[in-house]
């Protein structure tokens, strides 16, 4: 029996942990090509929720085609965001962009709460919610989905900024922006990608965890807090680390619950996050003065 | 001598004139409900709800001749803003009685200016402490969640199913819940063999529910708002967990059904008689209230009442009662309300004395389970 619940605790939190992988490699991205921390990082989750949502319900879209659409709207959305937002900012100190997220999010939920309301909202599975059991523990199918998503997205990750010129650009955005910028790369561009791809990336992680536990205007700032912590544990890399700061953190938060205290749950992530901050402020895996990819 | 007939004469027209006006003028009821905001779902059905009454005994020629003002401000869910507002609507807006606020922890923190500047105050949430101790002018009209575990555990009692579960939120609403749930189990015969909690924004209560699938509960009590109870049945369900699960009145409403989908079947819950109003007996005294505030707001607002729209309910036809017995100053309307007797409202049949301030015996609730997407009385 103790066995059986030890896996469960484990399964669960790899699960909810993938997500936080997903939203903290948005935050990474972000901040490597422009240095910033993206607050508003938690609202395109809960915009790919509910316009998933809102394509399945009012334009009775399909699922497979309704998800497409609300990555392409959310897309759009953290466009408008860039260009609007932080784009036009005079003075881009760290300081200043930080809040202008922190502003941003807070008017992206004010939104969605007018469009949206204030319900919370169910989105059907993707493949019904049969439990399958894995020895003497049970996931849903969603989950399966979650694991396999998250690994696609991280492969994807890995070819675009390794393999493609666009890519290549953008890790040189983030060695050093103004070498980068003598050499020719638009750096502007670049940070417009690297909105486009996080907010998509938000989107998708909203899309898929929503059947699960549902979906409101209001879910991305502890999702988005969550995902910081496990970008901080690897150390705002866009790439592995992240993700096992995500799963680690997932895992340990489902542990703590379990087996000490389901009262702790949340601190337990932002006692990791102090201590990170205080102790390795370079993440888990990094060097000193690593890399940031 | 000619001036002094002037004046006099002015001064008694005058005088006539604004007696003339201050008949004419309406009394004004204040509200405070948290319309936006965590706890928007309350506020937003009363405040509903009271315009609604309210508007309805105006057409109907108001109460005595005079017309009800209501004067609604939203405290988003927000103590200091409740008592900001509670202050605004006694020092500015002059009115008589104050209904609201939403949430047991703002009325907490308005409690102390209703009785520092004696204006009624008809709480529509559900903490027991608010009218426990019997505070002079703080009244409420939610049950209490002591009769709501009442209702739960006369049931697990009468089932021989005495070792139980709880899972409760960690904010106020489940924090009192767990409080009554601990307090009143040695009355029925019943132990708690597991005590655990989950944060109000949880996505995922497996790990709670695994520790609770390892112990050898014959109930599980989950106590919460939602959406938090509809992740619990989904975990429930997920992990296989065959135990009876039960939830508390604060999602007795349509909405838990349809987030919980397939996994709310067969979870009872203590409810308000206003969900299953037509399914009750005619001779239930409550029935006439219930069918007629079902009514008016499904023409009002084309959706169904709930029993939290009931609350404020209650408490505007409660005020009605004490101005139509001749109160019409807030002393004078106090009095009155702690004399009501027998009304029979959307809440339960409130019975107020000097000793109670709440009202209601348990008979206010009833067990439900969901069945085919609907409520089923249980009995």
């Amino acid at each position: 029996m103790q066995f059986d619940q030890i896996l469960q605790y484990v399964l669960s939190g790899l699960s909810t942990g993938a997500i936080y992988a997903l939203i903290g490699i948005g935050f990474s991205i972000i901040y490597n090509a422009t240095g910033i921390i993206n607050f508003a990082q938690g609202e395109f989750v809960m915009l790919g929720g509910l316009l998933t949502l809102s394509c399945l319900e009012l334009l009775k879209l399909p699922l497979w085609a309704a998800i497409p659409c609300a990555i392409a709207v959310s897309t759009v959305v953290g466009i408008l965001f860039e260009r609007l937002a932080i784009r036009p900012l005079k003075q881009p100190t760290p300081i200043n962009l930080v809040i202008i997220t922190i502003g941003g999010s807070i008017l992206i939920r004010g939104l969605a709460m007018l469009v949206w309301g204030k319900d919370t909202h169910a989105i059907p599975p993707f493949s019904g919610d049969t439990p399958i059991a894995i020895g003497g523990a049970t996931i849903l199918p969603q989950h399966l989905w979650i694991l396999a998503i998250t690994l696609i997205i991280i492969l994807i990750n890995k070819v675009y900024f390794y393999h493609t010129i666009s890519g290549k650009a953008m890790r040189a955005c983030s060695y050093n922006r103004r070498a980068a910028g003598l050499v020719g790369i638009d750096v502007r561009r670049m940070v417009l990608f690297s909105f486009i791809i996080s907010s998509a990336m938000g989107a998708v992680a909203g899309i898929i965890v929503a059947p699960l536990t549902m979906i409101a205007y209001d879910v991305g700032v502890m999702l988005g807090l969550k995902g910081f912590c496990a970008a901080i544990i690897g150390g705002m890399s866009s790439g592995v680390s992240t993700v096992i700061g995500g799963l680690i953190l997932g895992v340990l938060e489902s542990l703590g619950a379990g087996l000490i205290s389901s009262g702790y749950k949340d601190a337990i992530a932002f006692i990791i996050l102090l201590l990170i901050l205080f102790i390795r402020p370079q993440g888990l895996f990094g060097k000193a003065d690593s890399e940031r990819v | 001598m000619n001036f002094k007939v002037i004046h006099f004469i002015i001064a008694a027209v005058s005088l006539l004139f604004s007696a003339n006006a201050f008949a004419a003028a309406p009394i004004k009821i204040g509200a405070l409900f948290a319309v936006t905001g965590p706890a928007a779902f309350l506020g937003e059905p009363e405040r509903n709800s009271a315009k609604m009454v309210i508007d309805e005994i105006n057409k109907a020629g108001g109460v005595k001749g005079r017309k009800l003002e209501l004067v609604v401000y939203d405290t988003a869910g927000d103590a200091t803003k409740a008592v900001q507002l509670a202050t605004k609507l006694i020092k500015d807006d002059k009115v008589v009685a104050i209904i609201g606020p939403s949430t047991t922890g703002e009325t907490m923190a308005v409690i102390p200016v209703a009785e520092k500047e004696q204006i009624p105050l008809i709480s529509c949430s559900a903490g027991s402490k608010i009218t426990d101790p019997v505070k002079k002018w703080v009244f409420k009209t939610a049950q209490n969640d002591a009769l709501a575990v009442g209702r739960i555990y006369e049931f697990l009692q009468k089932t021989k199913q005495t070792n139980v579960s709880i899972l409760t939120v960690s904010d106020g609403f489940g924090a009192s819940g767990r409080e009554q749930l601990k307090n009143q189990a040695a009355k029925y015969g019943i132990t708690i063999v597991s005590d655990d909690t989950y944060g109000p924004k949880d996505t995922d209560m497996t790990a709670q529910l695994t520790k609770i699938r390892g112990t050898h509960a014959q109930a599980i009590i989950c106590w919460g708002t939602n959406p938090g109870p509809a992740v619990v049945a989904k975990n429930v369900r997920q992990l296989g967990i065959k135990t009876p699960l039960f939830m508390s009145h604060g999602v007795s409403s349509k909405k838990f059904i349809e987030l919980a989908g397939e996994a709310a079947e067969g979870v009872r819950l203590p409810s308000g008689k206003v969900l299953v109003c037509d399914l009750l007996p005619n001779s239930e005294s409550q029935k006439k209230s219930l069918m007629l505030f079902v009514k008016d707001y499904q023409k009002h607002y084309k959706a169904e009442g709930d029993h939290f729209g009931g609350h404020a309910w209650d408490a505007v036809m409660l005020l009605r009662n004490a101005i139509e017995q001749g109160a019409d100053t807030p002393v004078a309307i106090r009095d009155q309300l702690e004399k009501t007797k027998n009304f029979c409202g959307i809440g339960g049949t409130f019975t107020y004395s000097p000793q109670d301030h709440a009202g209601l015996g348990k008979d206010a609730f009833v067990l439900v389970e969901i069945k085919n997407k609907d409520w089923v009385v249980v009995k």
